[in-house]
């Protein structure tokens, strides 16, 4: 059947189950949005800043585990798409970007709107394509769902000329996709699987740490069987939460720069280290060379490249989470790990570092952990990045996969907004949150629009603490309290978000806290709260840059609190 | 710094070369030479990289480089019983009192003499060192102009340097383990 390019892209969106496309249109890619009308299953969202387009699938790709899709227009449609690409491409998250391009003649020729967005992305993608042939275009497009979903998962970027979406061509469904060069392997090799079973049999200190793969590969099950028949520990890394259920009582909480101070010393004294499905990521390791000193590593993951990367392996498992845990869970005996248990728990109760202290202030760890005491460990928390999503991360000890979610390997400010926007789309019915930093969410509020638009109740918590706290922690601690650039001049929050056509409420006192938190629940629209929290709170325990993870610090006893001075 | 000797079999597609060479400079390889051309199955094509300067792991790199969808097959060539070749042409000066001698050391390299003007241009096949001598020999008489095309390489002995095939989990060795071999180099 002959079709045009437009309609070939909506036929394949259609066909891959495409049920949202957050977009924004502009020049070169008016030819698809023609075709929307004729594709009633899919609805476009119209997002105010194609940036949040990328994030707001992204976060809708990692709760339905399906890819989240993109378009934009070229030019600068393409190129504000790059930070929420790059925040895709680290997180390992699949996204498939439709990019209109000039027309073909103009490429190269620096027509108007023109970005060479393939080169661009290079770094950034898994794969992308600049398509210049129409019959190529059904191809490009079945192989960028593909890429995108299999192994481990990331950014496709297709770019089409508007000329190319306007020219005719036979359409083309292939059944099945056999690319020469791409061939991810998912069952673990049976020999590494062994040997991984002996060093577990042998182990005495073992523990687990559980990353992103496990939430990836939907391996819950498959990780509890296999803590609980081993009696292993459970630490997650910050994407790895929700992997594993945090009420479970082998889990453990976060471990690195400001993960759980028993779970760092637990790392350094461990014999064994589980990483499953993660990276070793700086501030998960520290210091490299002092990192778990007494530890033998078995490392699972589906990419090879991440084997060997940052640490010694003395087992490593290239494979999918789920079918390695489930090969592993097969192989290894059931056993006990009582005194590792009791001193894990000893060192726990002896250092309590994220109980929030009794006290009269405000506190941002008391803002947040009222959240979660309101909220429990099964709705879906969004947050931003800095302090407030440090603090979140040490205390939202979820139970679902993707009840947590963040931007944990770029560390994208502004993420929270549209990526809550894109958890909402995916579960509809659920109460979502999301935890703003008063800096970030300066950085893509105009989403707020977007929120209000398609009626999507978000609940907004912005942790307002007049400074970009994450940096004048570092700058009081590291640059001898030189506050330089942290500073927040302030719009009216409560205003902003009315203007907006959300609900606005602030809270100045510990004593408004769960009322506000109880109006924004029963609120059926989106509401933004504005926490007006201590100003120089600190995120502790903390793990200086450059230290070890046998070098965390506690939070020093009796901080003083510092009055508050109003920017505004 | 250490060099290394790599061959990339990759589809033949525009931007592939792009690719690579991202994957290289990213991890902070300097591609001291890179020879590009069709291999014997159609749509594939060779790449011969001699890199420079690690501050990475060359494995990591290589794993790096069987993430671009396009390439086929890596092998390290460095460690192993290769032949390697360089073809260089060489515009040098020849005045009727030097002619023969540059004739003479045309002759000891097996080179070629391809076109004789005042200038005579040189055609010399060989390794690296090779080339880099018969440079040197022919510098006192004025080297007008030179082009390299880079080091081509492939193992000795039969079969092709990069089978196709290749599991990634038998490609993988744990760190440390002995020295990359050909086609079990991950």
């Amino acid at each position: 059947m002959k079709m045009t390019g437009a309609q070939i892209v909506m036929e394949c969106l259609a066909r891959e189950g495409v049920e949202y496309i957050f977009g924004y249109p502009g020049g070169a890619n008016l030819p698809l949005y023609d075709r929307l009308k004729d594709y009633p299953q899919i609805q476009h969202i119209l997002v105010r800043h194609e940036q949040a387009a990328a994030h707001a699938a992204d976060a809708y790709a990692r709760v339905t585990g399906k890819p989240g899709v993109v378009w934009t227009t070229s030019g600068p449609g393409a190129t504000n798409l790059v930070t929420g690409i790059a925040n895709a491409w680290m997180d390992s998250v699949p996204i498939v970007c439709i990019t209109g391009a000039v027309v073909s003649w103009l490429i190269g020729r620096d027509g108007f709107q023109e970005a060479d967005i393939t080169g661009i992305t290079i770094p950034i993608t898994k794969h992308n394509a600049l398509v210049l042939d129409v019959n190529e275009l059904a191809p490009a497009i079945q192989e960028a769902f593909y890429i995108a979903t299999t192994g481990r998962p990331g950014p496709v970027l297709i770019d089409i000329p508007r000329d190319i979406q306007q020219q005719e061509a036979d359409f083309v469904w292939r059944d099945t996709i056999d690319l020469r060069g791409y061939k991810p392997v998912t069952e673990g090799h049976p020999l590494q699987i062994k040997r991984a079973a002996e060093l577990i049999a042998e182990a005495q200190r073992p523990v687990i740490l559980a990353g992103h793969g496990v939430v990836i590969s939907r391996a819950r099950e498959e990780l509890i069987e296999f803590a609980e028949k081993t009696n292993i520990p459970v630490i997650a890394t910050l994407l790895g939460l929700g992997g594993f259920p945090g009420t479970h009582p082998l889990f453990m909480g976060m471990p690195g720069m400001h993960g759980m101070y028993w779970n760092n010393m637990a790392i350094s004294e461990a014999d064994l280290l589980i990483g499953v499905g993660m990276r070793f990521d700086d501030r998960v390791t520290g210091r490299l060379k002092d990192f778990a000193p007494k530890a033998k590593i078995i490392h699972v993951d589906i990419d090879p490249a991440e084997i060997g990367k940052n640490v010694k392996v003395a087992v490593p498992i290239v494979g999918d989470v789920k079918r390695v845990l489930q090969a592993l869970n097969r192989e290894v005996e059931p056993k006990r790990h009582d005194d590792w248990l009791r001193w894990l728990a000893e060192m726990r109760a002896g250092h309590p570092s994220i109980e929030v202290r009794e006290e009269e202030r405000l506190t941002p760890q008391y803002v947040i952990k009222r959240i979660y005491d309101h909220n429990g460990p099964n709705a879906y928390y969004v947050t931003g990045v800095g302090q407030h999503q440090m603090w979140a991360a040490q205390r939202f000890w979820v139970d679902r996969p993707y009840g947590f979610i963040t931007s944990g390997g770029l560390g994208t400010m502004g993420f929270e907004i549209p990526a809550a926007l894109g958890v909402q789309f995916a579960a509809p019915k659920e109460t979502v949150w999301a935890i703003c930093g008063d800096g970030g969410f300066q950085m893509t509020m105009q989403e707020l629009t977007t929120c209000v638009e398609y009626e999507l109740p978000v609940k907004f918590a912005i942790i307002n603490n007049g400074y970009l706290g994450m940096v004048r922690q570092w700058q009081q601690l590291f640059y001898n309290r030189n506050y330089s650039g942290v500073r927040l001049f302030q719009p009216d929050f409560v205003k902003l978000a009315e203007a907006f056509g959300a609900r606005g409420l602030r809270v100045t006192d510990r004593s408004q806290v769960d009322a506000a938190i109880q109006d924004a629940l029963s609120h059926p629209g989106p509401v933004v709260i504005d926490f007006e929290v201590e100003e120089e709170e600190n995120v502790f325990p903390m793990m200086p840059p450059g230290a070890s993870l046998q070098e965390t610090i506690e939070e020093p006893a009796g901080e003083p609190a510092r009055p508050k001075e109003k920017v505004r | 710094m250490s060099k290394h000797t790599i061959v990339a079999l990759v589809e033949d597609r525009p931007g592939v070369l792009n690719r690579v060479a991202s994957k290289w400079r990213q991890r902070g390889f300097n591609i001291e030479s890179l020879a590009v051309g069709h291999s014997e199955i159609p749509g594939l094509s060779r790449m011969t990289f001699t890199v420079d300067g690690a501050t990475h792991d060359i494995e990591q790199v290589t794993k790096h480089l069987y993430k671009v969808i396009e390439v086929v097959k890596i092998t390290d060539l460095t460690h192993e019983d290769m032949v390697a070749r360089e073809l260089a042409l060489i515009k040098v000066s020849a005045t009727p009192g030097t002619r023969s001698s540059i004739i003479e050391i045309v002759d000891i390299f097996r080179a070629k003499i391809v076109d004789v003007s005042p200038d005579s241009v040189v055609e010399a096949t060989g390794t690296e060192d090779k080339v880099e001598a018969i440079i040197n020999l022919l510098q006192p008489y004025g080297i007008r102009e030179l082009v390299r095309t880079g080091t081509v390489a492939m193992t000795r002995g039969g079969g092709p340097s990069a089978p196709i095939e290749g599991e990634p989990h038998k490609r993988y060795r744990p760190a440390g383990e002995g020295k990359p071999k050909v086609g079990s180099l991950l």
